[in-house]
């Protein structure tokens, strides 16, 4: 899989304009540079147009940078998509209606050509692991928003990559069936020792999950400040009411409070809230 | 998702009530206000015609039916095959599209009076043509909606597979327009059989259903009308249930694609 001592991700001066060239021409991204080592939880934190999706999404290889370079387990994006090197979830579940839940963690084992009989045992396996064996056979618009990540968090996990790329994956849950969630992704990722990059707009979950959390500015994003997480690897719901964790909410908050431009009101409140 | 007898049978008595008291008013309206045949026949009068005429009927039914039918398999072959060369070939896509919008402005029945003259008097392929065409742009529209209009998660996550462009139309956008194939037969099949009544209208031979409606106002035969008129309500309504018993069975679980939530 990866080499040994590789980096989990490696981003080296990338750069990335959209419509370059044309009047509508718009700088998302300028000189970001980002290293991330095997085993860490890095939030990428900032308000809507910061680019941290954007960011996310080069690093899948789902969009090609402008300029730089991006390395995904030592190798180049590409490679490393096509590797399947790594699992994706985003806000929206976005299971498939047609298969059942046991069907859709199968998905990326079957584009890998896996037979199905270690297709099934192995989504059966990570169905175990979010704790949803027992829907194995239902179909998705049967189960509740919450389940659905889960399932959606599963699948990503199926063929057990190194790295797990989340976009907003709990943004549009109720706020108890979140925090619940955010235990269950530390637990997971305990478990299979995933590194994770976390796409945010909420500052105590990004304090949380993270061991690292990168604050980004907007238009055109930059990375502003990187504010190290030291809460412990072991997370409860004790280490959410914790000194140390408002102390580190705080430092985010005027992280964030930091990027705004002087003489403009930051709508910060507004952006970094829970929705 | 079986349901109960209980919410089966009040889902048929009100209706059936009400069809039943429907036909009692208009028999007394018919009786009471002494109505002339020629002007409205008494739904006892018209049970009499279609029980005197039933064989006729049934040989009716079955050209109208045959018409409606092969025009419907043709038309869905047709449909399914175009928009898979148009989810295909973009070019092909911006060249078919405004020549739909505008055989669609066109009164299309028309056609079948100029199909009439390419074929021997006799013949049913004009018919068939005309039902094959109106059912052709019912399936390709839908299903080529439900081929392209693929959710964007959807699409970024099978990139993210590094699947295929076949693996993204074989796991992908097929399943996802299977529900609208169904939605599109569901609404063809009536119209497959509307349109196959209509084409009778334009000449040809006076064998199906809608010429012998026809023919028999022509004739003040309101009755016989009237009981060709229930032959043709019971085909249409029989295309209309087979395609909404094949659509329960092709979607997972059994509930319809419009009864669904979330994902």
């Amino acid at each position: 899989m990866s080499d040994a001592g590789a980096k989990a991700v490696e981003v080296r001066g990338l750069s990335k304009v959209f419509n370059a060239g044309r009047p509508n021409e718009v700088p998302a991204l300028v000189e970001i540079d980002l290293v991330i080592e095997p085993g860490e939880f890095v939030s990428l934190i900032g308000p809507s147009g910061c680019g941290k999706s954007t960011q996310l999404r080069l690093i899948a290889n789902l969009l090609e940078p402008t300029s730089g370079e991006i390395l995904v387990n030592g190798k180049p994006a590409r490679k490393a998509r096509l590797d399947q090197d790594y699992g994706m979830a985003f806000q929206q579940a976005g299971l498939f209606d047609w298969r059942s839940v046991v069907k859709n963690v199968e998905l990326p084992l079957e584009l890998k050509g896996w037979d199905r009989a270690k297709r099934r045992t192995r989504a059966l396996e990570m169905l175990d692991l979010v704790k949803l064996t027992e829907f194995a056979d239902h179909f998705p618009w049967q189960l509740s928003g919450g389940m659905q990540q889960r399932v959606a968090i599963a699948r990503a996990l199926a063929a057990h990559p190194p790295l797990l790329l989340m976009d907003e994956p709990f943004g549009a849950l109720d706020e108890m069936t979140r925090e619940h969630m955010q235990a269950e992704l530390l637990r997971i990722c305990g478990e299979t020792s995933t590194t994770v990059v976390f796409v945010t707009h909420s500052i105590p979950e990004a304090v949380y999950l993270s061991t690292r959390v990168v604050v980004m500015s907007p238009r055109p994003g930059r990375i502003t400040d990187v504010v190290e997480v030291d809460l412990g690897t072991r997370r409860d719901l004790d280490t959410r009411e914790a000194d140390a964790f408002f102390k580190k909410v705080t430092e985010v908050r005027e992280a964030l409070r930091g990027i705004q431009p002087a003489g403009i009101e930051p709508d910060i409140e507004q952006v970094v809230e829970e929705p | 998702m079986s349901r109960s007898p209980r919410s089966v049978l009040a889902a048929i008595v009100p209706p059936l009530v009400f069809g039943v008291g429907f036909l009692l008013v208009w028999e007394t309206a018919v009786k009471v206000f002494d109505f002339q045949p020629y002007f409205l026949p008494a739904p006892s009068a018209i049970w009499a015609a279609f029980r005197e005429n039933t064989a006729l009927i049934w040989e009716a039914t079955k050209v109208s039916g045959l018409n409606a039918f092969v025009g419907l398999i043709v038309g869905t072959t047709l449909g399914v095959l175009m928009s898979f060369a148009l989810a295909r070939f973009r070019m092909l896509n911006d060249l078919m599209t405004p020549l739909s919008i505008a055989l669609n402005a066109v009164p299309i029945f028309v056609l079948v009076a100029l199909f009439n003259n390419m074929y021997p008097v006799t013949s049913e392929v004009p018919r068939r043509l005309m039902v094959t065409l109106v059912v052709y742009f019912i399936v390709l529209v839908n299903v080529a909606r439900g081929l392209r209009e693929v959710g964007a998660i959807q699409l970024e996550l099978m990139r993210s597979y590094a699947a295929s462009d076949v693996a993204i139309l074989r796991k992908v956008r097929v399943p996802n327009a299977i529900p609208y194939l169904f939605t599109a037969l569901r609404i063809a099949a009536p119209a497959s059989v509307i349109t196959a009544f209509v084409s009778e209208y334009f000449g040809g031979s006076q064998n199906g259903l809608g010429s012998r409606i026809v023919g028999n106002i022509a004739l003040s035969n309101n009755a016989e009308a009237w009981a060709y008129v229930v032959g043709a309500c019971l085909l249409g309504l029989t295309f209309y249930l087979v395609a909404l018993a094949l659509e329960r069975m092709a979607t997972p679980g059994g509930v319809s694609a419009r009864d669904r939530v979330g994902a």
